[in-house]
């Protein structure tokens, strides 16, 4: 197992050649560097927090550098603290046989991302799971509706202040 | 009874005097589960499909959470109840990731060859479901005797058929049998001829050839879009297999080939699994053949692994350590991972965070026939709607891990 970088500047030095980072941190028509927000080097997985606002262009920068298989998405609820919501992106590259994990922190006043269906429709029904379970609307869904509870249902179960068993 | 989301407009506009909306499902047999597919179809013809999914969900990533870590390990086999050990492991290999510890190979070893054994269960219950869909219902008899086989080994194993839990943090919960080898040993020297009595009795016949060929077309860009992993993917021509590209477990010391077709078909999606049926058993003997020596499958935590039995009721520490994990957990460092394997479906992963505590702050399972959903409409798109349940059983879904 490699060493761990816990900071953006270690990663920046230490991964310049990795294709991911050296994507993120170079500016383009789409994408500008200081959109890139916090990285680590953890446990041989590569993960880079990026702004929010800007998870669509970063998710096409990361495809046009190799990564062009979307796994996976989902949220992790850090209440009480804010920012509340963390949404974590794996993405994984055929070509480099790797995963990255990209990170957006959104808050619980205005829980709402960009959708990255345009970039990846595979990630229509994981948006749609997070949606459903934690409630947090993504921009530009094709279809924002319930996927698992039924339509009627009230509240959100994988939030942190959804009790795990019992009545509300 | 609650009002379903997906049905809301799905019928194109204009077309409200031709076209009609069909539920399949979740009752019907064919969809193997409690999926319902609403089907918008002109005459026979499908022209839209929607995978309605949640009636089966039971919050189990929930539940991860009020769970200690080795807790969660029971959990992990009810999710896809077809393939449980693979899931046993990829949890395993999660948490083993954020505690930093070390397998011994001979413990590696020996979760590939359940894990294999796992892929076999999972391909053969695949192969007589699928058929039966079609039209061959004798074939359903056959793949359920070879895995009924595959059970008893597990039940040897784990003392459990189904639901193994025989995969813990740290290695597997006991030693397996004396003659365990052995009798995988003569199961998997008896099961390639099984595999071509499968092949004599589905390979030629004509009715199965017409029902599959062509059948499902999915285009390699298309899988990659859609999020299509496992067999599937390799059927539309996509080399990518997890065990040889991102070996875990060990998996880099076997040589075994991984299938490809580019006819992106149901007929593909036969062809690739039957011959990754023998790899695994290639994968298998490889593992039994070259064994390697060591006193432990387990490994050298005691504040992890549960002590053995015998230990337990003579030695004072291996007592305290065993109270110890049962009442209070083991401590994870904070941090997240996701790792991910190659299951007989596709693709699985399991993201765990950490908040530092005995309990997971979050589990989430990543389950490749999701995903595969997706790609459904694509697939059945164009078609006769008898052509649906062909795809459908060409994905090889299993509802457990569709809603989780």
């Amino acid at each position: 197992m490699k060493e761990a970088l816990l900071d953006k500047a270690a990663v920046v030095n230490g991964l310049a050649e990795h294709p991911a980072v050296k994507a993120l941190t170079t500016a383009s028509d789409e994408w500008k560097p200081e959109w890139f927000v916090d990285a680590k080097y953890d446990r041989n997985e590569l993960t880079v927090t990026v702004e929010a606002s800007r998870i669509r262009a970063a998710a096409r920068t990361v495809q046009a550098a190799g990564y062009n298989f979307f796994e996976d998405m989902t949220a992790v609820d850090w209440f009480p603290s804010e920012p509340r919501f963390q949404l974590s992106y794996h993405i994984l590259s055929h070509q480099y046989k790797e995963h990255i994990r990209l990170r957006a922190f959104v808050a619980e006043a205005d829980a709402r991302i960009d959708s990255i269906v345009p970039v990846w429709p595979s990630a229509n029904f994981y948006e749609l799971e997070v949606f459903d379970l934690f409630g947090i609307q993504f921009n530009d869904h094709p279809n924002m509706v319930r996927i698992m509870m039924p339509e009627e249902f009230e509240g959100h179960p994988l939030r942190k202040d959804y009790p795990v068993e019992g009545y509300r | 009874m609650t009002t379903r989301h997906i049905l809301e407009a799905p019928i194109a506009e204009g077309a409200h005097d031709q076209h009609m909306i069909v539920n399949m499902g979740p009752q019907h047999p064919a969809t193997h589960g409690v999926l319902r597919v609403v089907v918008e179809l002109d005459g026979e013809i499908i022209v839209r499909l929607y995978p309605d999914l949640g009636y089966l969900h039971t919050g189990i990533e929930k539940t991860c959470e009020a769970k200690f870590y080795h807790q969660v390990v029971p959990l992990t086999d009810r999710v896809n109840y077809l393939d449980p050990l693979s899931n046993n492991l990829c949890y395993s290999l999660a948490v083993e990731k954020l505690l930093g510890l070390e397998i011994p190979a001979k413990g590696q070893y020996l979760r590939v060859i359940l894990a294999e054994l796992s892929r076999l269960n999972s391909h053969l219950i695949w192969l007589g479901t699928h058929a039966m869909d079609i039209v061959a219902l004798t074939i359903f008899l056959y793949t359920f005797r070879e895995r009924e086989d595959i059970l008893r080994l597990f039940e040897a194993v784990a003392g459990q058929r189904m639901m193994t839990s025989y995969i813990r943090i740290g290695g597997v919960s006991m030693e397996p049998p004396i003659d365990f080898f052995e009798r995988v040993d003569q199961f998997i020297t008896r099961l390639p001829e099984s595999i071509q009595e499968y092949e004599n009795l589905l390979t030629g016949n004509p009715i199965f050839r017409n029902r599959l060929k062509g059948v499902g077309y999915l285009s390699a860009a298309n899988a990659v879009a859609l999020g299509v992993t496992g067999p599937p993917l390799r059927a539309s021509g996509v080399d990518f297999a997890v065990r040889r590209d991102i070996p875990y477990s060990g998996y880099e010391k076997f040589q075994f080939k991984v299938p490809t077709s580019n006819d992106c078909d149901c007929w593909a999606r036969y062809e690739v699994r039957l011959i990754e049926m023998y790899e695994s058993i290639k994968i298998i003997r490889q593992a039994l053949d070259g064994m390697p020596e060591g006193a432990s499958y387990t490994a050298d935590a005691p504040k992890i692994v549960l002590p053995e039995r015998e230990k337990m009721k003579t030695q004072m520490e291996a007592l305290i350590h065993h109270f110890k994990i049962v009442t209070e957990g083991f401590a994870v460092p904070a941090g997240e991972v996701y790792q991910d394997i190659e299951a007989g479906h596709g693709q699985t992963g399991y993201y765990v965070v950490s908040d530092g505590t005995a309990k997971p702050y979050r589990v989430h399972m990543r389950y490749p026939s999701f995903a595969t959903l997706q790609a459904l409409n694509t697939m059945c798109a164009g078609r006769m709607i008898a052509d649906a349940v062909a795809v459908i059983g060409s994905i090889d879904i299993v509802l457990g891990e569709i809603d989780r």
